[in-house]
């Protein structure tokens, strides 16, 4: 997993990032290095995720987006040759700590790819379901959480007369939106979202980004995103990753109406990338 | 802000889960290695029992009904001219069979179903070929239980094998190479016979290689169609009756008496040999014949 | 001329087919199909004849389910594990050495479960005879896991990347994901394996002819002397049997029985694999 910097136990920083307080933040990540193949990925990265928010990550192909989307639950690891340095921590725990088991942070922390995965051998109700088999869980009222879940991601009307058609049957966007309904359906308190729009239509879309609306506030939201309108559209929060650093990051009106740096204004209107 | 002990908590998770892991991991090697294990115990057994036996004398006798004075010499030889016959037919047959497949035949309903029926060759049993060498070239074509009629039925078996392993070579070879000589002027037979059978030559050999190297050790065709169990004497022509190093063998492990279990182990240990060999030729002709040519 | 050696594979097939038929037929003419699969005594070759293939039948299943106990767990926990779990570098190594154990001749292994292993199972199983169906069916075992083992991990392999981190980000173990997601969506491809192991084990002659032993009978126990279909062709093989004679038929009769069933099996096992490759792709 690469080498951890020791340093001194300390308290992280209280730094207070445009208007974010870490009181309010799920999750912090300090000073984190990340790299595949000694190739760096990111370098440097500190910001703070407010909860209950969205936060929009944005910028130009390979400047780590995805990357850091995915050292927030540990899903960078599993990549032959991938390294990370640094910490980030959740709700005040560091999830790279050793004593840590990754599969746990996933269980707190879920995501939701860019293209659309539904498991093929399973129907509709038990693509929903594959959390609680996958965490060895048997949940009691399973019907009403698979209803739950699939309201929470606007899919239930669509689906409710067969849950038991193949969860490939599904149009892209119902796919989606089925694996959104599969990841809330085992409670995580963050949802990261990476690219999650940019294999669908418009429609399907719009109907996602309406469906992250209705999230907000109970789910804390990270949604990687290469369309800089969508990022307006949805996220309280953006950042701006270039080359793998952390370029800006404030309120997402702040970013487009008024940014801090050039580079961020001519990422914004469309000079580049 | 101090790490909240239930978080903590939360995020360690359980012991038993990781020892699980653990546990499968091990069952994993575990399971890998006990074939293999298995494997060297048989050869170090095998060793064991056959080595004493292992000698010139035992090389080059002929069978007897005293273990200690029993040879493999027919057996031996009659392998030698039952896998050259073999080789004789088989190879001409299989290198034909997939230059035409790759390079000529369209895509339609008989190219699809002569490439169904080699791949369901291949999953015959063999004693099912032993069975149509004996009713059509033993008895059919009057043949007799001779060493062609092994010979052409150890063919037909290795056919599909054979096959495969050329078209595999020969799709290496790469597309442009054939338009490059097309572009030259070179009609298709010519362009095959300079560019695309040099190039695909080395896997090609080594197929037919490994092939051959299964068929020195393929018995029950060869006891359907009639090859005896107890030769004294060398096949003198194509159509004299013939035993193989394999059925020797077999007719050592049947006997009860140990002293032809050493025999046995002994004739296994030159049948494992001779298979080395031919499979190190194989490795050692595609490395240097690939080297030159690429 | 060159299409003449492709077709010479067509010839083949053909020739497979008639020459079991023809005697097949002539089988038939003395021995009513009735008898051929409702009687359960063979003993064609005795003063008393009985032509029941219920005998051999069971001689080869009983063997065959032996080799498959073997090498269905050994073949597909080698492969979840060489797909899964293993370094790149162990793979490299182990891979290709487990094919090794597909190329031993099998008059080797025959000798291996003749004089070792059924001697050594004596020591544990009461009343093991001599030639039995446990010991050739567990060296059978031995030498088919190389096939499941190879076409499981081919299909394990094939399942994509997005699944298995599909599972992994729902919280799953690898442990888990692997057996919840991957190893259901390439259930075809494994099932395949296994039916083409099976094959393998039904048509397999030399090891049960060694260690099986000649004497057909119609039962469950595998600590007897049993015959399987193979075993039994060349076992009248070795005699001196004229054409024409029953004896003669007989052995093309159970050919074609054999024929039939590894052709059923490897059908079954193609289409399995062709909806494993598009339901996948």
């Amino acid at each position: 997993m690469g080498e951890e910097m020791k340093e001194p136990e300390r308290s992280p920083r209280e730094f207070d990032f445009s208007g974010i307080r870490l009181k309010d933040a799920v999750i912090t990540t300090e000073d984190v290095h990340a790299w595949f193949d000694k190739k760096p990925a990111l370098k440097g990265i500190s910001l703070s995720i407010a909860q209950g928010m969205v936060t929009a990550v944005i910028g130009p192909s390979g400047c780590g987006k995805s990357t850091f989307i995915r050292i927030l639950n540990r899903m960078h690891e599993v990549v032959p040759g991938a390294g990370l340095r640094g910490r980030v921590f959740f709700e005040g725990q560091d999830i790279y700590s050793p004593e840590v088991n990754p599969i746990m942070v996933r269980k707190k922390i879920g995501m939701v790819f860019q293209k659309p995965n539904p498991f093929p051998m399973m129907s509709i109700k038990q693509n929903v379901t594959s959390g609680f088999s996958l965490q060895g869980i048997r949940a009691a009222h399973i019907d009403e959480r698979v209803e739950n879940s699939l309201k929470q991601a606007a899919l239930w009307d669509e689906v409710k007369d067969d849950l038991s058609k193949p969860g490939s049957s599904l149009s892209g966007g119902q796919q989606q939106r089925l694996c959104i309904a599969r990841a809330l359906a085992v409670d995580p308190s963050v949802l990261l979202m990476d690219e999650p729009c940019s294999a669908l239509d418009p429609i399907a879309t719009a109907k996602i980004e309406d469906l992250i609306h209705s999230l907000r506030s109970r789910y804390t939201i990270v949604i990687v995103t290469h369309n800089m309108q969508q990022a307006a559209r949805v996220a309280d929060y953006t950042a701006f990753f270039y080359l793998g650093e952390l370029i800006e990051y404030n309120k997402t009106d702040t970013i487009f109406k008024n940014p801090n740096l050039r580079r961020t204004e001519d990422y914004i209107t469309g000079r580049f990338g | 802000m101090k790490p909240r002990n239930s978080v903590r908590d939360t995020l360690t998770g359980s012991r038993i889960d990781t020892g699980i892991e653990k546990a499968f991991k091990t069952i994993g090697i575990i399971s890998l290695i006990l074939p293999l294990s298995l494997l060297l115990i048989l050869l170090i057994d095998t060793t064991v029992d056959g080595l004493p036996r292992l000698s010139w004398r035992f090389l080059t006798s002929f069978p007897s009904r005293f273990p200690d004075q029993a040879g493999i010499f027919s057996a031996l030889v009659g392998s030698v001219y039952l896998i050259g016959l073999t080789a004789l037919i088989a190879i001409p047959l299989g290198i034909g069979a997939a230059i035409y497949l790759e390079e000529y035949a369209k895509k339609n309903r008989i190219t699809s179903f002569i490439e169904i029926n080699i791949s369901n060759l291949a999953g015959v049993p063999s004693i099912i070929y032993g069975l149509l060498g004996l009713g059509l070239f033993v008895r059919i074509m009057a043949l007799g239980r001779s060493l062609i009629a092994g010979a052409i039925t150890l063919s037909l078996m290795l056919l599909p094998m054979i096959i495969m392993a050329a078209r595999e070579s020969l799709k290496t070879v790469p597309q442009e190479l054939r338009e490059a000589a097309c572009a030259l002027g070179a009609d298709r037979w010519t362009t095959i016979r300079k560019v695309v059978l040099p190039l695909g030559l080395p896997g090609i050999l080594t197929g037919i290689i490994l092939s051959l190297a299964r068929a020195i050790g393929e018995t029950a065709p060869l006891i359907t169609i009639g090859a005896l169990t107890y030769v004294a004497f060398l096949p003198d022509s194509l159509t004299s009756p013939f035993t193989a190093l394999p059925i020797q063998i077999f007719n050592w492990v049947s006997r009860p008496q140990r002293g032809f279990h050493a025999n046995a182990a002994a004739g296994i240990l030159v049948l494992l040999i001779i298979m080395l060999l031919m499979n190190v030729l194989a490795m050692w002709l595609r490395m240097r014949l690939q080297k030159r040519i690429i | 001329m060159l299409f003449v050696c492709a077709a010479v594979s067509v010839a083949v097939t053909a020739g497979i087919i008639l020459t079991l038929l023809m005697e097949t037929i002539g089988f038939f003419r003395s021995v009513s199909i009735k008898e051929f699969f409702a009687d359960t005594q063979w003993t064609p070759l005795f003063v008393n004849k009985h032509y029941g293939i219920w005998a051999l039948v069971s001689g080869t299943v009983l063997t065959s389910f032996f080799a498959m106990v073997t090498a269905i767990p050994l073949g597909l926990i080698s492969a979840i594990y060489l797909s899964e779990y293993s370094p790149d570098r162990i793979r490299k190594v182990l891979k290709p050495s487990l094919e090794v154990l597909a190329g031993i001749p099998t008059v080797v292994y025959g000798y291996f479960a003749l004089t070792f292993v059924t001697p050594l199972l004596q020591k544990f199983i009461p009343g093991l005879a001599g030639f039995n169906a446990v010991s050739p069916g567990i060296v059978m075992g031995i030498m088919i896991t190389p096939i499941v083992a190879s076409l499981s991990e081919d299909a394990i392999y094939s399942v994509p990347l997005s699944l298995r981190e599909g599972a992994l980000a729902l919280g799953g173990s690898k442990l888990r994901s692997t057996f919840r997601v991957v190893l259901p969506t390439a259930f075809s491809g494994i099932a395949a394996s296994f039916i083409l192991g099976i094959s393998r084990a039904v048509g397999e002659t030399m090891i049960v002819t060694i260690a099986a032993g000649q004497q057909p009978r119609f039962t469950l126990d595998p600590r007897v002397p049993i015959e399987t279909m193979t075993a039994y062709i060349v076992q009248v093989s070795l005699g001196d049997t004229p054409h024409g004679t029953i004896e003669y038929n007989t052995i093309f009769a159970v050919g074609m029985l054999l024929f039939m069933m590894t052709l059923v099996f490897n059908l079954i096992a193609h289409f399995m694999k062709r909806r494993f490759l598009r339901g996948v792709l």
